[in-house]
């Protein structure tokens, strides 16, 4: 087969994805509201059982007037509707969502596998690649930690960024396969660039629930807390846990891809540090995370305030990927647009 | 999911314990700023009493200990970060000097303010500097007295087993069986405990016999990775703040054929360390023998990218034979204890210039600069002997020159397909006797009469010339013969012996951080207790920081050593349970 053909069912192949990564989001959205709806119901019913329970134990005051064993009923009954702390079983919407997702990312990693061989290199040389081959780690990784972890009630949040940043980089950053610029001719092309876009996959996972943690909190400490469907997610702490795990583990892919690429800057360009626009800005992001980190070790700082510092990271990431790769000049110029 | 903090949480309510009974004693703990999670609440001055007056040895105290918390660490870390954000926004001398003279140029009301600011070399100011600074010496303050308490910790033995562990995390009982045979001796507590001792010495606790039962802690490496990752980071630092002071890079273009020789007087541009000296020039020779260029020919949208540089070199130094050598992008080459890099090339046009008495005033290969991707090339032709005015021509190479609409030229394939030069010529004095330096690349036209150009006053039109060609000169003062095109590389001679340090940091940085992230501390405790119903064994474990395995690994353990104590019912459980 030929460059072009191979690009052309790449391209068929990345759209046959996103169409399943649609499906995939739409279930996850019904779970979403699938989760309201029970939380809703969950709450009701404790309301009632609370009703109830009172109106037993006003009916036990007044039998025990009599029978002194009728306050034993009454402690039993005050464990009836421990329920809502028990595991959920997933929804039905949940599992599609799921068993979608990886079919969607079956397919992307054969746009990606197909990208690299109609190109003959590894696909994360310009900005189509690196939107491409990135956003299919998203999801890899996504999947890969729910196998320990259960993290589906982020599919739509995955789903939702997944589609965005994909969809950009189909319609918008498109370029046809281009031979390899000789800087850009070396092993550390496979090192530096994959673990620069894993370590965005972990960040992106780490944003997602520190969102969700934030909302958490929000609504722990709040008299009358709305999104109910936050009922059926972890506490802000386990949500916190998570977040700082999967962010650490960003955190040293990032560190690592900063050091690749300073040994791959001192090869190509003749020096390992220059604050070049994109050297700069991975500085930055490593020094938001590094404070992200401390700052979940500060009293007064752990909990949303250090959550904060996660978004603002996550973002500085996106910064990074987009506006400095596509407005800011520098050595990094391989966007291909 | 217990975490040291919701641990102690969870323990100091209503309970009366002293720390050594609840495993909580500190003395082995990392040492940590006040304000760390982990370290005891309540001697941080931070409740707002009033407090005494300080002495100025206890203001000092007080300022070097605000420094060295966590929260003036984090507020410097931000601080760093947000620094750092306008050297992305404005281009930076060091890395772009073409872009900040753009810059001043098309801002001139903005630059200047920006300029008094140091935005132009945001990573120098004196308020960039400040703010790295501060972090660093916050950073000592922390790591010297974490270093000494760290290094008396690695020595410490683990506490006592605390009286009660059943309110630890993990924590599980087992009663050891009677064994079948009756007259065969029961389980004692001492074999019991020397079981779980050695289970936890096997993997890796350091352990203590206390009475009936084993103390044990693990995870040392972990404040140990944390400090070589601080420590590796202030490394960098001053490997780079000291060290790069001994190196220099310099520049020079060389056109093939050319030699290049490592002694100061031959770079074209060079840029010494704070303690460089002349001897530190390594004695080689760089012969360019030839350049190649490979442009791609079959994708079509990418015709004419460059997909490969390379450059032949003959390298000789003193008392060794020639060598032939590549350089490549990507592969520099190494000698005398520099790299040598190529970053650049272009064309450099061969010619004759002979002047109105008929000698030949110049002969050489003048190399004109690249201006965009299809090598159109600026460059200028000094010729100071040129008798009886001297003469000085500048003008553009076109290596595949087309003719626009425009009536201008321009290149539309970056190589020498059909070679066009066009020059502007000038004569007058070129300022070259002034003993004032001057770049071979610009000429100063205000003083010069023009001969041949685009201006109304020029006699003549530009003059063009392809390969071969010969152009008399207008006024009769001389002539110019364009023999042929050369190819010119231009390499980048770095030296810098600091490379290396930064290098074996920067692997430091990541094994501590490894290390400093993910190896738990921990305390496990196996407890032997005579009940009524025989020999009970308790087990239960305390984090010593972030811990996510710490039940399973109690867990575990409790479930090795309880096959080691009562075999045969391990095995059974594994019939019922396959």
């Amino acid at each position: 087969m030929t460059t072009d053909q191979l690009s052309l069912y790449c391209l068929y192949a990345a759209y046959s994805a996103m169409a399943i990564y649609t499906i995939s989001f739409i279930a996850f959205a019904l779970d979403l509201a699938k989760r309201s709806g029970d939380a809703q119901v969950a709450a009701t019913a404790a309301i009632k059982a609370q009703a109830q329970r009172l109106a037993g134990k006003a009916e036990m005051i007044a039998e025990s007037a009599g029978t002194p064993g009728g306050s034993v009923a009454v402690l039993e009954r005050t464990d009836v509707d421990t329920g809502a702390d028990a595991p959920r079983r997933s929804s039905k919407f949940e599992r599609i969502g799921m068993s979608m997702m990886v079919l969607g990312l079956a397919v992307h990693i054969s746009s990606v596998v197909l990208r690299g061989f109609a190109a003959d290199r590894v696909p994360w040389a310009n900005m189509f690649e690196f939107g491409l081959t990135g956003t299919a780690l998203i999801v890899a990784v996504f999947l890969i930690v729910n196998l320990f972890v259960n993290l589906r009630y982020l599919g739509a949040y995955v789903m939702g960024l997944n589609l965005i940043l994909l969809g950009v980089a189909v319609v918008n950053f498109y370029v046809a396969v281009s031979p390899l610029v000789p800087a850009l001719q070396s092993y550390w092309l496979v090192i530096h660039v994959f673990v620069a876009c894993l370590g965005t996959a972990f960040f992106a996972i780490a944003g997602g629930l520190s969102a969700a943690q934030i909302i958490q909190d929000r609504r722990e400490t709040a008299k009358n807390p709305g999104l109910r469907l936050f009922d059926t997610l972890p506490g802000a702490e386990r949500l916190e846990d998570l977040a700082y795990r999967i962010a650490l583990v960003g955190f040293v892919l990032w560190t690592f891809t900063l050091i690749a690429g300073a040994i791959w800057a001192e090869k190509a360009w003749g020096r390992y540090w220059g604050w070049d626009t994109k050297e700069t800005w991975t500085f930055i992001i490593w020094v938001i995370y590094a404070g992200y980190i401390h700052a979940r070790a500060t009293r007064g700082w752990r909990g949303a305030r250090s959550a904060y510092l996660s978004l603002v990271g996550f973002a500085a990431v996106m910064f990074n990927f987009s506006v400095v790769n596509l407005l800011f000049k520098g050595l990094h110029a391989y966007s291909g647009l | 999911m217990a975490r040291s903090s919701d641990t102690d949480k969870g323990l100091t309510g209503g309970s009366s314990d002293t720390s050594e009974d609840r495993g909580v004693d500190q003395r082995a703990d990392p040492l940590r700023p006040s304000d760390h999670i982990d370290s005891e609440p309540g001697d941080s001055g931070d409740s707002g009493i009033t407090q005494p007056r300080l002495s100025p040895l206890g203001y000092l105290r007080f300022f070097w200990r605000q420094l060295t918390s966590m929260r003036t660490a984090l507020l410097l870390l931000m601080l760093l970060a947000l620094a750092a954000v306008p050297g992305s926004l404005v281009p930076q001398t060091s890395s772009d000097p073409n872009g900040v003279a753009q810059y001043k140029f098309d801002h001139p009301t903005l630059a200047p303010i920006l300029d008094k600011i140091g935005l132009f070399n945001t990573f120098s100011t004196p308020w960039f500097s400040a703010v790295y600074l501060l972090l660093f010496v916050s950073l000592v303050g922390c790591i010297i007295p974490r270093v000494k308490h760290h290094l008396e910790a690695l020595r410490s033995v683990p506490p006592k087993t605390p009286a009660r562990l059943s309110r630890l995390a993990g924590f599980q009982a087992f009663d050891v069986p009677r064994p079948a045979d009756p007259s065969a001796a029961p389980v004692s507590a001492e074999i019991a405990v020397a079981h779980a001792r050695s289970l936890l010495r096997r993997a890796g606790y350091r352990t203590r016999i206390v009475g009936d039962s084993v103390s044990a802690e693990r995870g040392y490496l972990r404040e140990t990775g944390n400090l070589v990752f601080h420590i590796a980071l202030l490394g960098i630092l001053v490997t780079v703040g000291i060290g790069g002071g001994f190196g220099y890079t310099g520049q020079r273009v060389v056109v093939v054929g050319q030699t290049f020789s490592n002694v100061l007087g031959s770079y074209d541009s060079f840029n010494p360390g704070r303690f460089f000296n002349d001897a530190q020039l390594a004695p080689f020779n760089i012969k360019v023998d030839k350049f190649t260029v490979k442009y791609e020919q079959k994708i079509l949208d990418a015709i004419g990218t460059p997909i490969e540089y390379k450059t032949d070199v003959t390298t000789t130094q003193p008392g060794a034979t020639a060598e032939k050598k590549t350089i490549k992008v990507n592969e520099p080459l190494q000698i005398g204890g520099t790299n040598v890099y190529l970053l650049g090339n272009g064309y450099a046009v061969n010619v004759v210039v002979r002047d109105g008495e008929g000698n030949v005033a110049l002969k050489d290969s003048i190399p004109f600069l690249p201006q965009d991707s299809n090598l159109t090339s600026l460059g200028v032709i000094k010729v100071p002997d040129a008798l009886p005015k001297q003469l000085g021509m500048q003008g553009f190479f076109y290596p595949s020159a087309v003719k626009q609409a425009t009536g201008a030229y321009a290149s539309n394939y970056p190589d020498a397909i059909n070679p066009l030069l066009s020059l502007s010529v000038y004569s007058g004095d070129l300022g070259l006797d002034d003993g004032v330096p001057q770049s071979v690349y610009t000429l100063e036209t205000g003083k010069l009469k023009v001969l041949a150009g685009t201006q109304s006053t020029a006699e003549e039109k530009p003059i063009t010339l392809k390969p071969g060609q010969t152009v008399k000169l207008p006024d009769g003062l001389g002539s110019i013969e364009f023999t042929g095109v050369s190819r010119f590389v231009s390499l980048d001679i770095h030296h810098d012996p600091s490379q290396l340090y930064v290098l074996v940091f920067a692997v430091l940085i990541v094994l501590g951080l490894l290390t400093g992230l993910f190896v738990p501390r921990r305390r496990v405790w196996v407890k032997a207790v005579q009940g009524e119903n025989g020999l009970r064994i308790e087990y239960a474990g305390l984090a010593r920081g972030e811990d996510p395995t710490l039940e399973r690994a109690v867990g575990d353990l409790a479930k090795r050593h309880q096959a080691v104590l009562d075999p045969k019912s391990a095995s059974d459980r594994r019939k019922v349970n396959p």
